[in-house]
């Protein structure tokens, strides 16, 4: 318990580290106000706009006033979104809320991720434990190349070809789009070739070098099948690498997705934040990364979890403190 | 059929395969073992021992091994015979853990760190006899008790980490048993373990053959092992066998000269009595180095360690406080003179491995005293304890992990040489050269590498490593017990030849009584962290006071096959936690004084 109080109180450091660097970076790329009207606007609008939004404030009130908004859900309104009017000191009345335009993107960000990690976590692993149990064999050869493929391709060149023979030639699937389920298929075979690939690797490393373990003869001189010696014996010791290799390609996917997501025209918030920027969109952008960051942060505390329930040391030592 | 024979493997070959073409193993071994027989096989690392008695298993050819000749007789339970060499995997499957049980050598690795022990158990009695998971754990509970753990309930449900050495061998056993084989195959059983608990393993096992009725192969280096366990007995040298016979036979008329090297290489307890200094080993069939002076100790003071105390913290809390500490060495004090041989002995947890490393400082003590030629040394400057460390050297237990794997031997001996500016050039080759001859290794392995080396053969390098800037003392942490018997016989007699001719002292760190015996002149016996008997060799060993000291000398098996282990050992308690909370402050030591300079602790805890 106490650990978990623990990793809580540094993953809000964290949080609150990145919230404080996205805000004073957005003061740094230029005049926020100037940004948001663009470069016609006259002297009169961009004051007004200064002091509608408390530009003016020095700026430590303007990062506290930041902080204690985001605090209470606020993270502030967009410049561009939800406007038919030129934006103007009646913003907070008639703009939209970033967090809602984010918020509406995860959806779509969590369906993409979950659907490759559903086909990247089985496959792997499957395949770097048959390579392990055979090591040398013409299916670990397999698994060797075919994971050193998933790892190296070109994720862009990927999709392509599989909108080419999957959608254009064959016409089985949409080229993109998002609404059915079968949209998911191809973006998430795009993505998941990568993570397949690092998870093999990893897990025929790890479970190849628990297989020449003691335990493992223990358990097959107790006469047990093969597959329970592999996958309930040396697999579960082997769990912990595994597992942080999912992590970290879990992170990837929900902040990384952006060329997939452009290709197969996925509304997520990859594609969110690369329309949020090419409009200088700066409440946006920072909602975006900083959503962004706390899923990262939260994918690590999972993990950080997930090892104590793997390995009984962590966890007595938990009980111990 | 043969009634009273359990297995007979006859012109057994195993071969490994390698790139330069098979390996063989195993030669042309043949044994058999009777019903509720035990039998023993005996060699040295490396004699095939272990690969005979996994090839029973069909264990073999998950290392890669080959089954290439042979035939493995074995008398099933519903009275039908099998070859154990031909048998296909399904029926090996309902053999293994079923029929025949096993038990490794090391407790600590043998038992799967991530399931509890309750459902390791409950594995093997639901794949053989279709138990239920309920079923199983009560089948579980009832071979807990049969050997003798404590606590049997709460140990199914704790991991493999959360028990000592014993009791996970203990485990290790009862799951072998658990299936009611009519074989087990024991592996080294106690090999990694303490001597009184490996006492009292090798007691559990006679007693458990006797209540089950089951055949035993028992596979082990240790001659005294035999002595105590074994009805007939199986000698292997490099892959054949050299002789066999019942266990009188072997051990008082051996025939092979083989076995009689083997035999006069164990040190034995009581060797020594009324001996007045250490004496060198005979060994049979190697070469022989008297000490040309007698191995007496001087007078003056090298070392003097005063109420050295050193405690691990134990951190917890969010704050990572200091919630207790570990008393790895509470308050002792002893002395080492020049020519001595000081030997610290305690088994594992006693402190004895963190004294020698304090002493060095090699981990910093948190107080007392240590005097090295008269000075200071916890308080000296790094650059000058670097001057002192040249006087001060070590030898660590492991020849495999001390070297370094990547450098060639010359070079590592010539280290510290280079590290102290002591000799350069064509003199620093001379000097290295000089020091392979110290100890006995042939020049042509100066520019050799660690892995072309035998274990024994490293740990001389090793030796020589620390010989290198003339030291004045050596800290040799469990020098020799890696090593096969004949092979520690000749790096006990190197160490006692060093002694004599180049005057070192030593402080001997080693768990086992009856080579300390051999080497030493004064013994410290360490218990929990306190030295609680100190004294003279004969002091120690012809009239020990302490309780423990007693005990730890019972547990020391003998090569009297008339002696009967079960008889000779009563259990002694586990020692008291030496984990005590943060800003506990234990008693100051006591002593009574038995006679000059034979110490015994009072204190009964601390």
């Amino acid at each position: 318990m106490a650990y978990l109080i623990k990793r809580t109180v540094n993953s809000a450091i964290i949080l609150l580290l990145t919230v404080s660097f996205v805000f004073f970076a957005g003061r740094l790329i230029g005049d926020p106000a100037l940004n948001m009207l663009g470069p016609g606007a006259s002297d009169v609008a961009l004051e007004n706009l200064r002091r509608a939004a408390g530009l003016n404030d020095p700026i430590l009130i303007q990062y506290f006033r930041y902080i204690l908004n985001l605090l209470s859900g606020d993270f502030g309104i967009s410049y561009r979104y939800g406007f038919s009017v030129l934006p103007s000191e009646k913003l907070s009345e008639i703009g939209q809320p970033v967090i809602e335009i984010v918020l509406e993107r995860l959806p779509a960000t969590f369906f993409l991720a979950g659907a490759s990690m559903g086909f990247a976590v089985p496959l792997g692993v499957i395949m770097g434990v048959t390579a392990a149990a055979n090591p040398r064999s013409i299916a670990d050869r397999i698994v060797t190349v075919m994971s050193l493929a998933g790892v190296s391709i070109v994720q862009f060149w990927l999709g392509l070809m599989l909108i080419v023979f999957f959608a254009v030639h064959l016409g089985w699937l949409p080229t993109g789009g998002y609404g059915e389920w079968w949209h998911v298929i191809l973006p998430a075979l795009t993505l998941a070739a990568r993570p397949i690939g690092r998870i093999a690797q990893v897990t025929r490393s790890a479970v190849l070098e628990e297989l020449a373990k003691p335990y493992i003869m223990t358990a097959r001189a107790k006469g047990l099948p093969p597959t329970r010696v592999v996958y309930l014996h040396s697999l579960r010791n082997a769990a912990i690498p595994i597992v942080t290799m999912i992590g970290d390609e879990l992170s990837a996917l929900l902040t990384g997705a952006i060329l997939v997501e452009k290709i197969f025209a996925w509304p997520g918030i990859g594609l969110l934040i690369i329309d949020s920027l090419s409009r200088s969109d700066l409440p946006l952008i920072q909602a975006s990364i900083i959503v962004v960051a706390a899923l990262v942060v939260c994918v690590n505390l999972l993990v950080d979890i997930a090892y104590r329930l793997l390995n009984p040391r962590i966890r007595i030592g938990k009980k111990e403190a | 059929m043969n009634e009273g024979i359990l297995v007979r493997a006859d012109g057994l070959k195993v071969e490994f395969p390698s790139k330069a073409g098979p390996v063989v193993a195993v030669e042309d071994v043949s044994f058999q073992i009777g019903k509720g027989e035990i039998v023993c096989i005996v060699g040295e690392s490396g004699s095939g021992k272990s690969v005979s008695s996994y090839s029973l298993m069909q264990l073999t050819k998950f290392s890669g091994g080959r089954i290439s000749n042979g035939e493995l007789t074995f008398y099933r339970r519903d009275g039908t015979v099998v070859d154990l060499r031909r048998a296909g995997e399904d029926r090996m499957r309902r053999i293994r853990g079923n029929e025949i049980g096993m038990v490794f050598q090391e407790p600590m690795t043998a038992l799967n760190p991530a399931y509890t022990i309750g459902w390791q158990m409950a594995e093997g009695l639901r794949l053989h006899m279709g138990l239920t998971r309920r079923q199983a754990d009560k089948r579980s509970l009832e071979m807990l008790r049969m050997v003798r753990i404590s606590e049997p309930e709460k140990r199914l449900r704790q991991y493999p980490h959360e028990l000592s050495g014993g009791m996970r061998q203990r485990v290790v056993i009862a799951m072998a048993l658990a299936c009611e084989p009519h074989l087990l195959i024991a592996d080294e059983p106690t090999t990694a373990l303490d001597v009184t608990v490996q006492a009292e393993i090798l007691g559990l096992i006679d007693l458990l053959r006797e209540e089950t009725g089951a055949a035993i192969l028992l596979i082990t280096h240790d001659m005294a092992v035999v002595a105590q366990m074994a009805d007939r007995v199986v000698v292997m040298h490099r892959g054949r066998k050299v002789e066999d016979g019942p266990v009188r036979q072997i051990l008082q008329e051996p025939r092979h000269e083989y076995t009689k090297a083997l035999l006069a290489a164990v040190p034995k307890l009581g060797d020594m009595s009324k001996r007045p200094g250490p004496e060198p080993m005979k060994i049979i069939g190697g070469y022989e180095c008297a000490p040309a002076k007698p191995l007496v100790a001087g007078d003056s003071r090298l070392l003097t360690v005063g109420n050295l105390v050193k405690r691990f913290p134990i951190r917890g809390g969010i704050f990572g406080r200091t919630t207790a500490n570990v008393h790895a060495v509470e308050d002792i004090s002893f002395t080492v003179s020049e020519n001595e041989t000081l030997a610290l002995v305690g088994e594992s947890g006693s402190g004895k491995s963190v004294t020698g490393r304090a002493v060095l400082r090699l981990e910093e003590p948190d107080s007392g005293t240590v005097h090295f030629q008269g000075r200071d040394v916890l308080s000296l400057h790094p650059s000058d304890m670097r001057d002192l460390r040249r006087n001060m050297q070590m030898v660590f237990q492991d020849p495999y992990g001390s070297l370094n794997p990547q450098k060639r031997l010359c070079d590592q001996v010539a280290e510290p040489i280079r590290n102290f500016r002591l000799d350069e050039g064509s003199a620093l080759d001379d000097r290295v050269a000089t020091l392979f001859d110290r100890v006995h290794l042939p020049r042509s392995f100066l520019r050799r590498y660690p892995a072309e080396l035998s274990g024994g053969q490293r740990q001389r390098v090793a030796i020589a490593r620390a010989l290198a800037p003339n030291p004045k003392f050596i800290v040799a942490d469990e020098a020799v017990s890696a090593l096969d018997v004949s092979v520690q016989a000749q790096v006990l007699n190197l160490m006692m030849e060093l002694q004599a001719d180049l005057g070192i002292s030593y402080l001997f760190i080693s768990h086992d009584m009856a080579v300390v015996e051999r080497i030493s002149h004064r013994v410290a016996v360490m218990y929990s962290g306190r030295i609680v008997e100190t004294g003279s060799r004969r002091d120690v060993f012809e009239n020990p006071r302490h309780d423990y000291t007693k005990a730890l000398l019972a547990a020391v098996p003998t090569l009297d096959p008339d002696s009967s282990i079960r008889d000779r050992v009563k259990p002694i308690s586990p020692p008291a936690s030496p984990i005590h909370p943060a800003g506990y402050e234990p008693a100051p030591p006591e002593y009574r004084e038995i006679s000059s300079g034979h110490f015994v602790l009072r204190n009964a805890s601390w």
